[in-house]
C-alpha cells in the first residue's frame, strides 16, 4: 500500500504540483471574472431554480402525504367492511373460504382460517405481511395498517382480526392509483419548475441588459471623449440610481473640457502676447543689422547672436501657435489641387536645403493631391530640417505610389537621410512634442524647438494622411520618414477659383 | 523710384509702431504714425500716403472699418496685418478693400518688399496704344482710366494693375500663380485668395452683370482671361 503522505520526494512534488493546479483553477473560477451582466443573469437563474424547486418539492410532499392518507383511510374502511362480510360468510359455511374471499374490491385478500392461509391472488403471500403487523393482529387482536416497500413502490397492508371465527383477515393494496396520481403531480410540478426557471432566465437576460445599458452608454461616451470629442455628455436621466453616475460623469467631462481648453487658450494667449514684443525685436534688430558695419567687432558678434535667436524665437512662437490651434481644433486648411511633383520641387526650393535631390518616376509625377500648400511645405521643410540636423550628409526625397497594384489611392513622399538612424522603439516617440531625439543618440542641436515633427504629424493627419519613421532597409545606414497622402482623383475642378 | 514713399502705419502698439517706423525710414521712406482708426482718418486727410499699413486689431473703429472708410475716398494700396493666415480675417480684410496682407510677426524687409510690389507701375506693354477696347469696356492706360459704357469706373491701384496685366494678352489665360507673381510679386507659395478676391472686386466694377461676367472670365481649372 502506498502512503501518499510519505516523505518520498517525487510524491511530495506531485502533491505540491496538484495543490498549485487546484489553486490556479480555483483562482480562475473566481466570480470576479464574471461580468456584471452575467452576474445578474446568474442570480436570476439560481433564484428562479431554487424557488421553483423548493416550491415543487413542498407541494409534492404535501400532496403525496395527503393522497396516501386519504387512500389509507378509504382502504381501511373498505377492508373492515370486507372483513365483516367474509366473517359472516364463513360463519354460515366454513368450507367456501376462497369463494368468500373472492367478493368485491380490487385489493388482494388473504385469510388465516383454521390454521391455513388462503389468498385470493398469487401476488399476495403470507411472507409479504410484515411480522410487526402480524404480531399486532394475532397477539393483540387489533386491526392495524402498515405501509410497506415493495418492488413496485409502496403498498398498503391492512390486518383485521376476526375473533368470532378465530381468524385473521389481510388486504394488500399496491396503491397504484396514488402512484399514478403522484406521477401526474410530479410531471406537472417539474414542468412548472422548468417553466419558472426559463422565465427566470428570460427575466435575467432582460434585467441584465437593462442594468448594463447605462454602463454601455457611459463607455461609449468615454471613448468619444478619449477620441477628443470633449463636448460629449451623457444624457440626463430621471433614474435616481443612474443620476449620480450621470451627473458625476458629466461634471468630470466638463472639468476636463474646461482644463483642456484653458491649456490650449493659455498656449495661444502666451504666443499671441509674445508676438508683439517679437515684432518690435525683429524690426529693431533689422535696423541694427543695416548699420552692422558701423559697430565695433564685439557688438557685431552680439548682434549676430541676437538676430539669429530672434529668428529662432519667431519660429518657436509660430510653432507653438500652430500647435495650440491644433489643440483648439481651430485649424482651417486652405485646400487646393496641387501637382505633387511641382509642389515638392517648390517646397524644397524654399527649405533649408534647396538643392535636395528629388526622385520621382513618370507615374508618380502625374499625381495630384488636395492640399494646403503652405502647411504641407512646412511638413517638407521640417522633415528636411530634421534630416539636416540629425545626419551629416544630404537627404534625398523620393515620390512614389503607395500601392503597387493600380488603382493607387495613396502616394508616398519619402525623406531619406544617411545619419545614424533611429533607435528601435523611438519610431513614434520622435513625433512627440519637444522630443529632440536626444535619447535616440542623435545630436541635440541648437536648432529646432522639437516641435517640427509633432507639427508635421498634425498637418499630415489633417490632410487625412499618415506619417511614420523607420530605418532604411536598403543597406545604407539612416532613417526614412514617410508621408502618405491620399491622391486627388477628382478631375480638375475650378473650385479654387471661387466662381 | 521708391524713394520718398509716404507710409501711414496704423498700429496701436507704440513700440511696434516705433520700430517699424525706424526700419521703414531706413528704406528712405517717410512714415506717419497713427495709434487708432480715428487718428488715421485725420492724418490721412491731411497727408495722403502712398501706402497704408493697418493692423486689423485696433481699439475703436477696427481695421476692416478703417479700410472701407479709406476706400471711400482713395485708391491707395492698403496692406493689412492679421494675426493668422487661415482665418476669415484675411478674406474679410481683402473684401473690405485691402490689397495684401501680412501676419504678425513679420520682418520689415518683407513689408518693404510687399509695398514695393504694390507700387510697381504696370502698363500694357504694347506702345502706341492709347486705348484698349473690350466691347463696352475701355482702358486708357496712360491716364489710368477705365470706362464702362463710356462712364468712368473707380478702380483701386491694384485692381487697375490686375486689369492691365490681363489686358496685356487679350484672350490669353493667366493662372493664379502668374497673376500673383505679376501683380503682387509672390512666388509659388503666394495666397491664391488674393487673386480670387481681387477678381471678384474687379468684376463688381467692370461687369454689367457681375454674377455673369463677360469680360473677366474664369477658365476652368486654369485661371482667368480678359475678353470682349
Amino acid at each position: 500500500m502506498t502512503d501518499i503522505f510519505s516523505d518520498e520526494p517525487s510524491t511530495r512534488y506531485r502533491l505540491n504540483r496538484t495543490r498549485k493546479l487546484i489553486r490556479t483553477s480555483v483562482h480562475r473560477l473566481r466570480p470576479r471574472r464574471i461580468g456584471l451582466r452575467n452576474r445578474i443573469l446568474l442570480i436570476f437563474v439560481i433564484g428562479a431554480l431554487l424557488l421553483s424547486s423548493v416550491l415543487a418539492l413542498v407541494t409534492y410532499s404535501f400532496t403525496r402525504s395527503n393522497l396516501v392518507e386519504q387512500r389509507v383511510a378509504a382502504e381501511t374502511n373498505q377492508a373492515i367492511t370486507n372483513a365483516r362480510r367474509t366473517q359472516n360468510d364463513l360463519l354460515r359455511s366454513s368450507t367456501e373460504v376462497l369463494l368468500a374471499l373472492d367478493q368485491g374490491g380490487a385489493a388482494h385478500r388473504m385469510i388465516y382460517f383454521e390454521n391455513k392461509w388462503t389468498s385470493s391472488s398469487p401476488l399476495f403471500s403470507p411472507q409479504m405481511i410484515p411480522p410487526a403487523l402480524l404480531q399486532r393482529v394475532q397477539r393483540d387482536q387489533k386491526a392495524a395498517t402498515m405501509i410497506v416497500d415493495s418492488l413496485k413502490g409502496q403498498a398498503l397492508v391492512v390486518g383485521i382480526p376476526l375473533p368470532r371465527i378465530n381468524a385473521m383477515y389481510f388486504e394488500y393494496d399496491n396503491l397504484r392509483e396514488v402512484r399514478d396520481a403522484l406521477q401526474s403531480v410530479r410531471l406537472a410540478l417539474a414542468l412548472a419548475a422548468f417553466t419558472t426557471t426559463f422565465v427566470g432566465i428570460a427575466l435575467g437576460v432582460f434585467a441584465s441588459r437593462r442594468a448594463v445599458r447605462p454602463l454601455a452608454n457611459a463607455a461609449q461616451a468615454a471613448r468619444a471623449i478619449a477620441d477628443g470629442r470633449l463636448e460629449t455628455r451623457l444624457e440626463p436621466t430621471d433614474d435616481p440610481d443612474m443620476q449620480a453616475l450621470t451627473s458625476a460623469f458629466n461634471d468630470m467631462v466638463a472639468t476636463l473640457q474646461e482644463r483642456v481648453e484653458r491649456d490650449a487658450r493659455f498656449t495661444s494667449d502666451v504666443s499671441h502676447e509674445l508676438r508683439s514684443p517679437l515684432m518690435t525685436l525683429a524690426a529693431s534688430v533689422q535696423v541694427l543689422e543695416s548699420r552692422r558695419d558701423d559697430l565695433p567687432e564685439r557688438s557685431q558678434a552680439a548682434l549676430d547672436l541676437l538676430s539669429s535667436d530672434v529668428v529662432r524665437f519667431q519660429g518657436l512662437v509660430e510653432d507653438l501657435l500652430e500647435i495650440s490651434r491644433f489643440d483648439a481644433g481651430a485649424i482651417r486648411l486652405v485646400l487646393e489641387p496641387l501637382s505633387l511633383f511641382e509642389f515638392i520641387k517648390q517646397a524644397v526650393s524654399v527649405s533649408s536645403l534647396p538643392r535636395t535631390e528629388i526622385r520621382c518616376d513618370d507615374i508618380a509625377a502625374l499625381v495630384a493631391i488636395q492640399g494646403d500648400k503652405r502647411r504641407l511645405a512646412r511638413v517638407i521643410a521640417n522633415l528636411i530640417d530634421n534630416a539636416r540636423i540629425h545626419s551629416s550628409g544630404k537627404p534625398k526625397i523620393v515620390i512614389q505610389l503607395a500601392d503597387e497594384e493600380p488603382p493607387a489611392t495613396n502616394v508616398w513622399i519619402i525623406v531619406e537621410d544617411d545619419g545614424d538612424g533611429l533607435i528601435e522603439g523611438e519610431f513614434s516617440k520622435i513625433f512627440e512634442r519637444f522630443s529632440r531625439g536626444g535619447a535616440a543618440g542623435r545630436r541635440t542641436g541648437t536648432e529646432g524647438a522639437g516641435l517640427g515633427l509633432a507639427l508635421a504629424r498634425e498637418h499630415v493627419t489633417l490632410h487625412r494622411g499618415r506619417i511614420w519613421a523607420e530605418n532604411r532597409t536598403d543597406g545604407i545606414r539612416g532613417a526614412r520618414f514617410i508621408v502618405e497622402l491620399p491622391i486627388d482623383t477628382t478631375p480638375t475642378s475650378d473650385e479654387h477659383t471661387h466662381e | 523710384m521708391t524713394v520718398g514713399i509716404r507710409v501711414l502705419a496704423v498700429e496701436d502698439d507704440e513700440r511696434i509702431r516705433a520700430s517699424v517706423k525706424l526700419a521703414l525710414e531706413d528704406e528712405g521712406w517717410i512714415v506717419d504714425e497713427a495709434a487708432s482708426g480715428e487718428d488715421a482718418i485725420a492724418i490721412f486727410s491731411k497727408h495722403p500716403a502712398d501706402v497704408v499699413l493697418i493692423d486689423i486689431m485696433l481699439p475703436g473703429i477696427d481695421g476692416f472699418e478703417l479700410c472701407r472708410n479709406i476706400r471711400k475716398s482713395s485708391d491707395v494700396p492698403i496692406v493689412m496685418v492679421t494675426a493668422r493666415a487661415d482665418t476669415h480675417d484675411v478674406v474679410a480684410g481683402l473684401e473690405a478693400g485691402a490689397d495684401d496682407y501680412l501676419t504678425k510677426p513679420f520682418a520689415p524687409k518683407e513689408l518693404a518688399a510687399r509695398i514695393r510690389a504694390l507700387l510697381r507701375r504696370v502698363r500694357p506693354s504694347k506702345p502706341g496704344h492709347s486705348k484698349l477696347v473690350f466691347g463696352n469696356l475701355e482702358i486708357i492706360p496712360d491716364e489710368g482710366k477705365v470706362l464702362l459704357d463710356n462712364s468712368e469706373v473707380e478702380l483701386t491701384k491694384t485692381e487697375f494693375r490686375l486689369l492691365c496685366e490681363l489686358a496685356n494678352d487679350p484672350g490669353g489665360v493667366f493662372s493664379r500663380e502668374l497673376l500673383l507673381d505679376k501683380v503682387w510679386g509672390y512666388g509659388y507659395f503666394g495666397d491664391g485668395r488674393l487673386v480670387d478676391v481681387h477678381i471678384r472686386r474687379l468684376r463688381m466694377k467692370v461687369e454689367t452683370d457681375p454674377a455673369n461676367p463677360t469680360h473677366v472670365v474664369t477658365v476652368r481649372g486654369l485661371g482667368y482671361r480678359l475678353q470682349s
